[in-house]
């Protein structure tokens, strides 16, 4: 189990990254043995295959132009399967905008990621996710949030860690340095989780930054950091535990880059065909993060995979579902675009509202 | 002359810049290889090299700073934000610098450097993605802020703010910006910032616009004639400095006026609109002067946009309320 010696060897200043299985998904050390059960490694599996299948189903409802937008998470999904074994009730999920099998595990609904990306606030509500903020769309502002989030949780005294996502792109914010800096002088429990995929929409990492590996940054800010193979489900679920553990026995911040790839494109109206090649596409296909648990799980033989085509069609039908729930929902009402914006609603708003109102009822020309 | 929209008239005038001054550079997030996400820059960066068409890191404040330092060291730097939400992290180097370095050295270091922000609703985008921030940067002394609504003027204010010695907020109502086809020039022409442009000539009333609403503007202008109102419609051009003269001159004839902006409604552009008219003109008014704006809200996401971005039909609606006042 990874823990703080393994953090030593796995210096980031010697660029090494911790990983447990290899592109087929044999342990790369042959006494090593996974921290998660049979059971858990299939229900991981299956987590993962959900995520998949709701991101291309997701695409694929956008295309009928039936959701304005989408980020897809294809062969990122390792990470978030892995935090989603690790998080806790309690814990809180500060989001990037591209990390769904964790919010799923937080207890986000599909259809509330379809309301979202429909263009209705209410796909922000997460009723059901306790201690999960919404979707950060300026990039790396979240990462500041969530060192405040962790500032109340030890001014509280209540046993809680924050999980706080940023891209590659975001590490070139001024809000990522800053945030790294007041995570480690004022000791938080926050672990901040890299998702370094090799481009900020079409930039690459190596135009973001002429460090060799991200979690470098924060070595400069005196937090325990490492690089972790990010499509490894058994290695990010290792360093996610030790980082909360670590976190919450009152250490401070922890800094996790997962390196990963984004398979598809930057949101649904990106091409990635103008910036990368069809190699390096191929090369990291060899890394993909099913593939890569499904070759363990066929070895080990702890579950028939040949079952997963039946699998998918039932979580298309459940997301399928979902997303008729989302399509359904209430025609968006005029009072939303008001009511919220202040506890108690300002004279002058309620004058605008009424002044809009009058126009629907008397256009068509004043009598 | 070639049609061109919005998008193509900005790319010429960054070429036509890019070729003439050696001294221009462009630089921002995915302008390079990408061409930019909404392609404004497509191609410029095969044509002019990458040390003059350039992707930054993803950081808008070092995007503005950084074009400060260019600028005061002799260079001519055009950056872009990417979306109008996304110069709030550079707010800090365009308020407290890039506005002020003139002043604050009496002259001795200038910024003549251009921010192309692409901004404004009605695009079906995320959170942050629909702002109209143009007031603010129109209250920040020491900035031009100039917002085209046609591919004519798109070409010829962008050349003008590239070559004016002061930093100039370029505002580019991204709605429109393939929504125009005209004929444009192919040849290097300049449209003096900071004056309007009168769009259509009329008598009873006066609408002040700019940006994407002058196209809807437009549209009320011809239900209003329907109903055999004249009405005369002023595209700003230049949020600041803003053309007294010819608002002066229009409202003095008209009698009438209304202020159409996509953006909220308190302390914005519309409020020191009226008072130009009040200062100017309030002999001749009949009505008081109005203003359709943005409600005092969060610009809501796609689903709720409708009640936000303001349609002909409520320009129409405030036209015919002033006209029978
Ligand atoms: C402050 C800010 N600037 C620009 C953008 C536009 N934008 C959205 S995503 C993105 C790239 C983000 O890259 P990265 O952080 O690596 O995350 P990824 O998309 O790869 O998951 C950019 C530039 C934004 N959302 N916020
Ligand atoms: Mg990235």
């Amino acid at each position: 189990m990874f823990n703080h010696e393994t953090l030593d060897k796995y210096s980031p200043l010697e660029n090494k990254i911790f990983q447990l299985i290899d592109d087929d998904g044999m342990p790369l050390d042959k006494k090593w043995k996974p921290a998660l059960s049979d059971k858990q490694i299939i229900q991981a599996y299956k987590d993962l295959l959900f995520e998949r299948t709701a991101d291309y189903m997701a695409v694929s409802y956008q295309r009928q132009g039936r959701m304005f937008t989408y980020p897809p998470n294809l062969g990122q999904e390792a990470i978030h399967i892995a935090t989603g074994m690790v998080i806790k009730e309690d814990d809180w999920l500060v989001p990037d905008f591209r990390e769904l099998g964790a919010w799923l595990a937080k207890g986000v609904s599909m259809r509330e990621i379809f309301l979202y990306f429909k263009g209705n606030e209410d796909g922000s509500r997460f009723v059901n996710a306790k201690r999960m903020l919404p979707v950060s769309v300026p990039i790396a502002s979240q990462l500041v949030h969530a060192v405040g989030i962790g500032y109340a949780m030890n001014y509280q005294k209540e046993k809680a860690v924050v999980f706080a996502f940023v891209g590659d792109g975001g590490t070139s914010e001024g809000d990522f340095h800053e945030a790294l800096n007041f995570a480690a002088v004022w000791n938080v429990p926050v672990v901040f989780i890299v998702q370094n995929n090799q481009f900020a929409i079409s930039v690459p990492i190596k135009t973001q930054t002429k460090s060799q590996n991200l979690a470098l940054k924060g070595v400069a800010y005196a937090i325990p950091s490492v690089l972790v193979d990010g499509n490894d489900v058994f290695a990010m679920h290792e360093v996610l535990a030790f980082a909360r553990d670590h976190a919450d026995s009152g250490k401070g911040p922890v800094l996790i880059e997962a390196r990963t790839y984004r398979i598809g494109a930057h949101t649904t109206s990106d091409d990635p065909t103008k910036y990368r090649t069809k190699e390096e596409e191929a090369a990291w296909a060899l890394k993909d993060p099913l593939k890569r648990l499904k070759g363990y799980i066929e070895a080990k033989k702890l579950f028939d995979t040949s079952g997963e085509e039946a699998l998918v069609a039932e979580y298309k039908k459940k997301i399928d579902k979902e997303f008729e729930a989302a399509e359904k929902h209430p025609e968006y009402p005029l009072d939303d675009v008001f009511k919220y914006m202040y506890q108690e609603m300002p004279s002058e708003l309620r004058r605008q509202k009424n002044a809009y109102e009058n126009y629907l009822q008397n256009k068509g020309g004043a009598k | 002359m070639k049609v061109m929209n919005m998008v193509q008239a900005i790319n010429d005038a960054l070429d036509t810049m890019l070729t003439e001054d050696k001294s221009v550079v462009v630089y921002g997030e995915d302008v390079g290889v990408e061409g930019g996400v909404f392609r404004v820059t497509e191609g410029l960066q095969l044509k002019h090299g990458a040390a003059r068409v350039f992707d930054s890191p993803l950081a808008e404040s070092a995007i503005a700073g950084t074009a400060l330092g260019m600028a005061i060291a002799g260079m001519k730097p055009v950056i872009e934000m990417q979306f109008d939400g996304f110069s709030y992290p550079a707010f800090n180097q365009i308020l407290s610098h890039i506005s002020r370095f003139r002043n604050r050295t009496r002259g001795k270091f200038t910024v003549p450097a251009v921010i192309r922000i692409p901004y404004g609703g009605g695009i079906n985008a995320l959170e942050h993605h629909s702002e109209s921030p143009e007031a603010y940067f129109g209250h920040t002394p020491g900035l031009k802020v100039v917002i085209p609504s046609t591919p004519y003027d798109a070409k010829g204010l962008l050349i003008a703010a590239i070559e004016d010695p002061d930093p100039v907020i370029f505002m580019e109502p991204k709605r429109i910006y393939r929504a125009i086809k005209q004929e444009v020039p192919e040849e290097k022409y300049n449209i003096p910032i900071g004056k309007a442009r009168v769009v259509n000539v009329g008598e009873q009333l006066t609408i002040i616009a700019y940006g994407a609403m002058i196209r809807e503007a437009q549209k009320a202008i011809v239900m209003a004639k329907q109903k055999g109102w004249s009405v005369e419609l002023i595209d700003l051009r230049s949020i600041w400095p803003i053309d007294r003269d010819t608002i002066r001159e229009s409202v003095r004839k008209t009698g009438r006026v209304l202020i159409v902006t996509e953006a909220s409604q308190s302390y914005g552009a519309a409020a020191e609109l009226i008072s130009i008219v009040n200062e100017e003109a309030f002999l001749s008014l009949e009505a008081p002067p109005a203003r359709l704006t943005g409600f005092d809200t969060v610009i809501p996401l796609p689903l709720g946009e409708k009640y936000y971005i303001i349609s002909p039909e409520r320009i129409f609606f405030e036209i015919d309320k002033l006209i029978r006042y």
